[in-house]
């Protein structure tokens, strides 16, 4: 679905990734984790064109994100970012419907998608004439993933969906998002620093440090056969969360 | 705003328009212009009503301004007669340094297709007046004598601080050595004298106020002032378009003299009665003339001031929110055009008001319009500035949430980045509006009517209750502009992003 092939992107002086070559597959999960400032969401924003790698290139379903076919390209992928991105001036039902509405759409087509999803996130119907700071953290998360999902896109970026949650109901999101993802069987890519996180919603974690994929695999193939003693670290250093998950 | 509450607006506005067009001059009217201060007003009035009298439809402009303003006026043929000072003609308008006699100054006019029918039959002169008690005390009797005294304050109207005839030519003649010089209102210098905030001012010698502030006119013993011959101007080309009118602007000649005139202006300025009504009684007593003086009651005076006011808030507020919200918008996609643009509208906010207006006298003439441009232009900033601030404000990921919904840049705009920035955007025309309703006062300086009027006209009689009958409105048109916008905000702007 996405192809990276020698993707390189800097900051001024600082390198934010170093020659990337990377597929995600369509349908899969991918989880991409690592240290702060590994590359991770960096990558993540290639993927939908909000930045563009100085070298190399970035393809969605074998198209180049050009600067012409971008605005296309995007409404075929929903996004996701840790705080929401909600618009404050527009309740939650008219965040989840602003682009369908942009697009044309009709009432009796928006309805259906809008039941749909209110169903699948578990978010009250009564909440969707709220507006956003009326709306818990964890409710703001659900309208989000609406909206990255009302036009039915083949693929889903989530930057840190959970990370400014409180624990519990960080547990009961991602149940939710798990189900969510087998559900639609869409092409997702999340990013999180939360190893267990990964392991739980992803088929395939993506484990990145200083700008470079260190190792692709399922949690077992990080943990039996890690590629380099970065990894073992890493994985010693989540432990404590991974026995909270796996058991 | 929602759409259908910002056309409503437009609306209002529009049908306000027509009030501008009425400010204009309509076909076979004959119109005549007074300088803003009492006798040149009183004269006006005589001269409208003898013109009435002679059944020709004549509109009197009352208190346009200065000089300049009001012969550039007749030159322009924005008025058709008015009264003139000889001395005024000759070294302020024409710029002449030596004395001109009169068949110079009539064949100079002549060439800018006026005429200068002759006097009225009085001459106000310029003099400086020293209260009598103070005059006494330091023993003064000439202007000469001022030289002994360098520590006299001595305050002048403006316009005679500035002109060639005035304190400049004064100064160098005698050579007076008083620094301590400003220049202020010409009926508040008065007041400054009676006050013993002042000593010496200048007084034109038919002022009611020499009398009645017990002044003493000091003798000109280097014949500094020349002679202020009262006369009629009018444009030639009225003697085609209304001999009527013409003949019955001559009846002035010859009318008024000093001693008379001097009676006109006290009874206006000392015992406060309405020009117009000293004007027809006068011309009652001389000619028997019915003159049916109008009067306008203080509510239709005040609806008229408020209309005129309205107006000139509206206008120029609808002009600019048109201009600077896309500025503003430009400001804020382009930063460094948006500097210049944001230092430039900066600028224009320092131009003091009145020099603004003058300037603008040549291109735009007297009244509604170079006001409208003041306020248009003073309007700018605020709105500019906070359109800006309002979009630069927009927090960074918002913007990319827009982007990586696949909005294009004009979506993005449309729906998210000017509703996120309307708060601001609205506080900006508030504030715009608020300084435009206390700006749009000083449109009465150059005859663009509104509460500034009764202002202007309180302070030259030295009446409080004429002076709150144009403060008072202005202060509670403000707050309702206030409360106005500030409803609008809560009718416009969601409950997700209310402060």
């Amino acid at each position: 679905m996405f192809v990276l092939d020698q993707v390189f992107k800097r900051y001024g002086q600082a390198t934010a990734l170093d020659g990337v070559t990377l597929a995600f597959e369509r349908g899969r999960t991918t989880a991409l984790i690592g240290p702060s400032g590994c590359g991770k969401s960096t990558l993540l924003r290639l993927l939908i064109g909000l930045l563009t790698p100085d070298a190399g290139s970035v393809r969605f379903d074998a198209q180049p994100l050009a600067a012409a076919s971008l605005r296309r390209l995007r409404q075929r992928m929903g996004y996701v970012i840790q705080q929401g991105g909600l618009f404050p001036h527009l309740t939650a039902r008219q965040n989840v419907t602003l682009m369908a509405r942009h697009l044309g759409w009709s009432q009796a087509r928006i309805a259906p998608c809008l039941a749909d999803l209110t169903a699948l996130t578990h978010f009250p119907a009564d909440g969707l004439d709220r507006y956003p700071s009326e709306l818990s953290g964890g409710q703001n998360q659900r309208v989000a993933l609406m909206r990255a999902l009302m036009l039915d896109p083949e693929a889903l970026l989530l930057d840190e969906p959970l990370g400014a949650l409180d624990p519990m109901i960080r547990y009961e999101l991602q149940e939710e998002l798990k189900q969510v993802f087998a559900t639609l069987g869409k092409t997702v890519v999340l990013v999180t620093h939360d190893l267990a996180e990964a392991a739980f919603l992803a088929h395939t974690i993506v484990l990145m440090r200083a700008g470079r994929v260190v190792q692709v695999g399922c949690l077992t193939d990080l943990m039996t056969a890690p590629a380099e003693p970065f990894v073992e670290q890493f994985i010693r250093a989540q432990r404590s969360h991974l026995t909270e998950a796996v058991f | 705003m929602t759409a259908r509450r910002a056309w409503a607006f437009l609306g209002v506005l529009s049908a306000l328009m027509p009030l501008l067009a009425g400010c204009g001059r309509t076909g076979d009217e004959v119109v005549i212009g007074s300088k803003k201060f009492t006798e040149s007003v009183v004269l006006g009035e005589v001269l409208k009503d003898l013109v009435a009298d002679s059944g020709t439809p004549v509109r009197h402009r009352r208190a346009l301004g200065g000089s300049r303003i009001l012969f550039n006026a007749l030159a322009n043929g924005e008025i058709d007669a008015y009264v003139e000072y000889t001395g005024t003609l000759t070294h302020e308008i024409l710029a002449r340094s030596e004395p001109q006699d009169e068949a110079a100054l009539v064949a100079r006019l002549a060439t800018d297709g006026i005429r200068m029918a002759g006097s009225i039959g009085f001459q106000n002169n310029f003099a400086l007046g020293i209260p009598e008690s103070r005059a006494a005390a330091l023993g003064v009797a000439s202007i000469s004598d001022l030289k002994a005294h360098p520590d006299l304050r001595l305050r002048f109207g403006s316009e005679f601080m500035d002109r060639a005839d005035g304190w400049p030519g004064l100064r160098d003649v005698y050579g007076l050595p008083q620094r301590d010089v400003r220049g202020v209102e010409h009926e508040l210098a008065y007041r400054a004298l009676g006050a013993g905030d002042a000593d010496v001012t200048e007084v034109y010698t038919t002022d009611a106020e020499i009398a009645a502030y017990d002044l003493r006119t000091l003798v000109d013993d280097q014949g500094y002032f020349p002679r202020y011959d009262a006369v009629l101007l009018y444009r030639a080309d009225l003697e085609q378009r209304s001999p009527l009118a013409v003949a019955a602007l001559r009846r002035s000649l010859g009318l008024i003299d000093a001693e008379r005139m001097i009676a006109l202006n006290a009874a206006v300025k000392i015992d406060g009665r309405a020009e117009a009504e000293v004007a027809a009684d006068w011309l009652r007593t001389r000619f028997d003339l019915a003159v049916a003086a109008p009067t306008e009651g203080r509510a239709a005076r005040l609806l008229r001031y408020t209309l005129e006011h309205a107006m000139l808030v509206g206008v120029s507020l609808l002009a600019a929110v048109v201009v600077a919200v896309p500025l503003g918008i430009l400001a804020a996609y382009r930063r460094r055009l948006g500097q210049s643009l944001l230092a430039l509208v900066g600028i224009l906010q320092t131009i003091p008001a009145l020099a603004l207006l003058v300037v603008m006298i040549p291109f735009l003439g007297i009244g509604a319009g170079p006001a409208l441009v003041a306020l248009f232009l003073y309007s700018l900033l605020p709105i500019v500035r906070n359109t800006h601030a309002g979009l630069v404000g927009i927090p960074a990921t918002l913007r990319e949430s827009a982007d990586a919904l696949g909005l294009s840049a004009g979506a993005r705009l449309w729906r998210i980045e000017l509703p996120l920035a309307l708060p601001t955007l609205l506080a900006g025309i508030k504030t715009a509006a608020v300084i435009n309703i206390g700006a749009a006062t000083l449109g009465a300086l150059i005859g663009a009517g509104g509460y500034g009027q009764p202002i202007l006209a309180g302070i030259r009689l030295d009446d409080t209750g004429l002076i709150l009958e144009g403060a008072i409105p202005s202060a509670l048109f403000a707050l309702a502009a206030q409360w106005f916008f500030e409803r609008a905000e809560r009718a416009a702007v969601p409950r997700g992003i209310r402060g």
